[in-house]
C-alpha cells in the first residue's frame, strides 16, 4: 500500500523545504518528494492536498496518557485518538500513573499496550524517583534499557537537592534528559495565580517566584552537573527571563510551554471555572506577553500540551478540590497557530518546535518530513475556523477552558507510519 | 428601579445603583423588627433554606429571623448534620435540594465560588453567606447600612480596615463595596497580612496603625482567621496585638465621632480591646441590629424580582 500527497504546502522545518510539491509513500517509508510525481496502480491512495499544509506529524513533550491506574480519566486507546485527531504522532506519557512508572514493569506494560492499542508513537518517562516521592533515585538504567527516553518527577520538583544532582549525575550514563517540573512545594500551596484576579477572587494564590525558584536551582544543579535539563511547562516571564540569560553560559538548557500559558489569563479563573484549573497556574497578561516574546526569540525551544484528562467529576468541584490540568491534545495545535495568524512567528518557526525541537530533545528519529524517514506526516489548514465542542473530544478528558471557543486552524489528516490513524470528516482522502 | 438579579453572589456583581437600592429598601425594613409584633407576610408560602458548611452565629441567625419576619418557612442545614461529611458532592447536594423546591438557599462554604458553582445549577435565588477569603456580600451590605446611617453619607470618608486582609471575604467585599464611593480606604495591618496588588483597586497601605487610623472616620476592625492559616503570617497573637489591637488610646488620633466597627466575632484583647468594644465610638451591636434590615432587604428583593 502507498500513498501519494498531491499538491500540498510542503513544510519541513528541519531541511527548510517550504514548496507546493508532491510526497510519495511507500509502504511506512517516505520514499520521494518532487515536484509531479506520477504513481498509478490499484494499490496507491492518491489524496488531494491542495491548498492545505504538509507537514511532519508533531511531537508532544508532555502528556498524561493515565495508563495504568487511571483508566476512567484516559487510556493509552483513546488519549492517542486525541493526540492523533490533532496532529500528534509521537507523545510522551508521563510517570505519574498508578502504579509510578519507576520501574520496568509499568515502562514494559505501557509499551506492551501501546503497541497494540494506540494510534500513534508512545513514550514513555520514567520517574526521577522511587514514587515520586522525591527520595531515592529509580532504576534509570532498566528504564533506559525498557525504553523510556526521560525522566521526571512531573507533577513536582525534587525538593531535596542533593537528590536531584545525583540524578542529574547519573542521567549522563545514558544522555536521556532530565524533564524538571519547576514548582517550590513550599510556595505553591494554592490553586491560582497570585495577582490581581486572586486579590479579587480570594481563591489560595501561589505567586510567579515559586516557579522561578526551582528554574535557577535545577539550571544551577544541572549546571554544575554538566548534565542537560528540559524546564516543562513554563508559565511566567520571569522564568523566560532566567533562562534566556543561562541559556548563554550553559549550551544543555531547553524549555517548553504549554498552549495554555499564551492563550489565557489568570482573569479567566475568576468565574470559578475548574476547567481554567491548570498547574502551573494561568498567569498575568505581562507573563503571557513574555511566554509569547519568548517563544518568538527561541529562549522558549518546544510548545507541548501536558494534556491532563479529568473525569467530570473531579471537575465538577468546588474550585479548591477539583484536579489540576486541561485536556488539551485536541486544542493544542489550533492554539498554537494563533501565533502565527497575531504574526508572533512564522509556521516553519512553530512547527520546529512542534517537531525538530522535541526530536532533538529526545533524540528521536522523527519529526522530519525527507526521503528516507518514516512516514509520520499530518495535513492540515491554518485558516479553517472552526468551533471548539469539548463533548466530541475523543479524549476521555472534556475539562477544557476553551469548550466554545473559535479556534482558526484544523488538522485534517494523520498518518503514523505509514498508514491514515486520523481524518476530519471534512477532508475527502 | 427594578431588581432583576437572580441571586447575590458578591459585590463585585453589584452596580452602584443596585447597592444603593439594598440600602434603600432595608431601611423600609428596619421598622418591623422594633414593633411589638415584628412580622410581616410578605414572602409567607416562600421556602429559605440556609446551607452552613462553615461555623457561624450571627450570619444564619440573622438570616433566619430576617426570612421570619417576612413569614418565609426556614430550614437550616449544617454541614455536620448533612451529607457532605458522608462524601455527597456540593453538586449532589445543590441538585436535592432543588428537587424540594426552594426559593432561596443562602450559602456559607470554605472555599471561594462554592456559591457561584451552586447559582449554576439551581433555578431558585442563591445568596453567598460567606465563601472562604472571598466575598461576604451581606456584611458589607450591612456595614454601608450602617456607616450611611451613622454618618449620612459613605462619600468623603475616611475608612480604614485594620487586620488580617488577605484571609477576609468581610474586607474584600467592604472593598468591593466602598469603592463606589467618593471614600479613601485605608488598609492596615501586617505586610504578611496584605495581599499584594492591593494599590491597584485604589487602596492605600498603612502599616503602621497609628498612622493609618489618623482622623479616621470609620475604622472597621477584623480578627485573625485562624481557621485560614492566618496565626502562621505573624509571629505570634501577643505581638499582632502590641502593633494592631485597637486601644482606647488610638482613637484619640481618629476624629472626634469616629465609629469602630467589627464584622465579628471578636477576639477581645487581640485586634480589639474591652474599652473600644464596649466604647462609646462602636456601633458593633447596631450592625447586627441592621443586618437583619439588609437581608430582609436581599431576600425580598430577590424574591420579588422581574422574571
Amino acid at each position: 500500500m502507498s500513498i501519494l500527497i498531491r499538491n500540498g504546502r510542503v513544510i519541513d522545518p528541519k531541511s527548510g523545504l517550504d514548496e507546493v510539491i508532491d510526497v510519495f509513500v511507500n509502504g511506512n517509508t517516505i520514499e520521494k518528494i518532487d515536484k509531479h510525481i506520477r504513481k498509478t496502480g490499484s494499490d496507491v491512495r492518491s489524496i488531494d492536498a491542495s491548498g492545505h499544509i504538509v507537514a511532519p506529524g508533531l511531537i508532544d513533550t508532555h502528556a498524561h496518557l493515565r495508563e495504568p491506574g487511571y483508566e476512567w480519566k484516559e487510556t493509552i486507546r483513546t488519549g492517542t485518538m486525541a493526540a492523533t485527531k490533532g496532529g500528534f504522532t509521537s507523545v510522551v506519557c508521563m510517570a505519574n500513573t498508578n502504579p509510578v512508572n519507576d520501574n520496568k514493569s509499568v515502562t514494559d506494560y505501557i509499551i506492551q499496550k501501546a503497541r497494540s492499542e494506540a494510534l500513534c508513537r508512545v513514550f514513555p518517562c520514567g520517574a526521577i524517583t522511587k514514587g515520586l516521592k522525591g527520595e531515592e533515585l529509580s532504576d534509570m538504567g532498566e528504564l533506559y534499557e525498557s525504553g523510556i527516553v526521560a525522566i521526571s518527577d512531573d507533577g513536582k520538583s525534587v525538593k531535596n537537592s542533593a537528590v536531584l544532582l545525583k540524578a542529574f549525575e547519573y542521567s549522563r550514563l545514558f544522555g536521556i534528559p532530565v524533564i524538571s517540573h519547576c514548582e517550590d512545594e513550599d510556595l505553591s500551596r494554592g490553586y491560582v495565580h497570585e495577582g490581581r484576579a486572586s486579590l479579587l477572587s480570594g481563591l489560595d494564590a501561589v505567586p510567579a517566584i515559586a516557579e522561578e525558584l526551582i528554574v535557577s536551582r535545577d539550571i544551577a544543579i544541572a549546571k554544575y552537573a554538566n548534565a542537560p535539563v528540559h524546564l516543562t511547562h513554563i508559565s511566567s516571564g520571569g522564568s523566560v527571563n532566567i533562562i534566556q540569560h543561562a541559556k548563554k553560559s550553559h549550551k544543555k538548557i531547553t524549555c517548553d510551554t504549554c498552549c495554555h500559558y499564551f492563550s489565557l489569563t489568570d482573569e479567566a479563573t475568576l468565574g470559578f471555572d475548574t476547567s481554567t484549573k491548570v498547574n502551573p497556574p494561568l498567569r498575568s497578561k505581562e507573563d503571557v506577553e513574555a511566554i509569547k516574546e519568548g517563544l518568538r526569540n527561541n529562549t522558549i525551544d518546544i510548545i507541548a500540551t501536558d494534556h491532563a484528562p479529568h473525569e467530570g467529576t473531579s471537575k465538577d468541584v468546588e474550585f479548591d478540590i477539583a484536579s489540576f490540568g486541561i485536556s488539551g491534545f485536541e486544542t493544542a495545535f489550533a492554539l498554537s497557530l494563533a501565533l502565527v495568524h497575531e504574526g508572533v512567528m512564522t509556521l516553519p518557526d512553530l512547527l520546529r518546535k512542534f517537531t525538530v525541537n522535541p526530536a532533538k530533545l529526545l533524540k528521536l528519529p522523527y519529526g522530519q518530513l525527507a526521503p528516507g524517514k518514516v512516514a509520520d506526516i499530518i495535513i492540515f489548514n491554518p485558516d479553517v475556523e472552526w468551533k471548539v465542542d469539548r463533548n466530541s473530544f475523543l479524549s476521555r478528558g472534556k475539562n477544557s477552558p476553551f469548550h466554545g471557543w473559535v479556534l482558526k486552524g484544523k488538522n485534517l489528516l494523520t498518518l503514523v507510519d505509514g498508514k491514515i490513524v486520523y481524518r476530519d470528516k471534512s477532508f475527502k482522502a | 428601579m427594578n431588581w432583576t438579579k437572580k441571586d447575590l453572589l458578591g459585590i463585585t456583581e453589584l452596580s452602584k445603583e443596585e447597592i444603593l437600592f439594598v440600602l434603600d429598601t432595608a431601611e423600609s425594613f428596619k421598622e418591623i423588627s422594633q414593633r411589638d409584633i415584628k412580622k410581616v407576610p410578605t414572602l409567607r408560602g416562600k421556602t429559605v433554606i440556609t446551607l452552613f458548611y462553615e461555623p457561624s452565629t450571627r450570619t444564619r441567625t440573622s438570616f433566619e429571623i430576617a426570612a421570619k419576619r417576612l413569614s418565609a418557612d426556614t430550614i437550616n442545614i449544617s454541614a455536620s448534620t448533612s451529607s457532605y461529611v458522608k462524601g455527597e458532592t456540593l453538586k449532589d447536594t445543590a441538585k436535592n435540594l432543588e428537587a424540594m423546591n426552594p426559593d432561596v438557599t443562602i450559602i456559607r462554604h470554605s472555599m471561594p465560588g462554592a456559591p457561584h458553582m451552586l447559582a449554576r445549577i439551581l433555578d431558585s435565588s442563591v445568596v453567598n453567606g460567606g465563601d472562604g477569603a472571598h466575598e461576604h456580600p451581606t456584611q458589607a451590605l450591612l456595614d454601608a447600612y450602617t456607616i450611611r446611617e451613622k454618618k449620612g453619607t459613605i462619600d468623603g470618608l475616611k475608612i480604614v480596615i485594620v487586620g488580617d486582609i488577605i484571609h477576609s471575604r468581610v474586607a474584600r467585599s467592604n472593598i468591593f463595596t466602598l469603592r463606589n464611593f467618593d471614600s479613601e480606604i485605608v488598609c492596615c495591618g501586617p505586610p504578611t497580612m496584605l495581599p499584594p496588588h492591593m494599590e491597584e483597586l485604589g487602596i492605600k497601605v498603612e502599616y503602621n496603625l497609628k498612622k493609618a487610623i489618623h482622623n479616621a472616620d470609620v475604622i472597621m476592625m477584623l480578627r485573625i482567621q485562624k481557621e485560614r492559616g492566618g496565626v502562621s503570617y505573624i509571629p505570634s497573637v501577643k505581638e499582632y496585638s502590641a502593633f494592631f489591637g485597637l486601644t482606647g488610646e488610638h482613637i484619640m488620633n481618629a476624629k472626634k465621632d469616629v465609629i469602630i466597627m467589627h464584622p465579628g466575632p471578636m477576639n477581645r484583647g487581640v485586634e480589639i480591646m474591652d474599652d473600644v468594644a464596649d466604647g462609646p465610638y462602636s456601633v458593633i451591636l447596631e450592625q447586627v441590629e441592621n443586618g437583619v434590615a439588609v437581608r430582609m432587604a436581599i431576600l425580598y428583593l430577590l424574591l420579588g424580582r422581574e422574571k
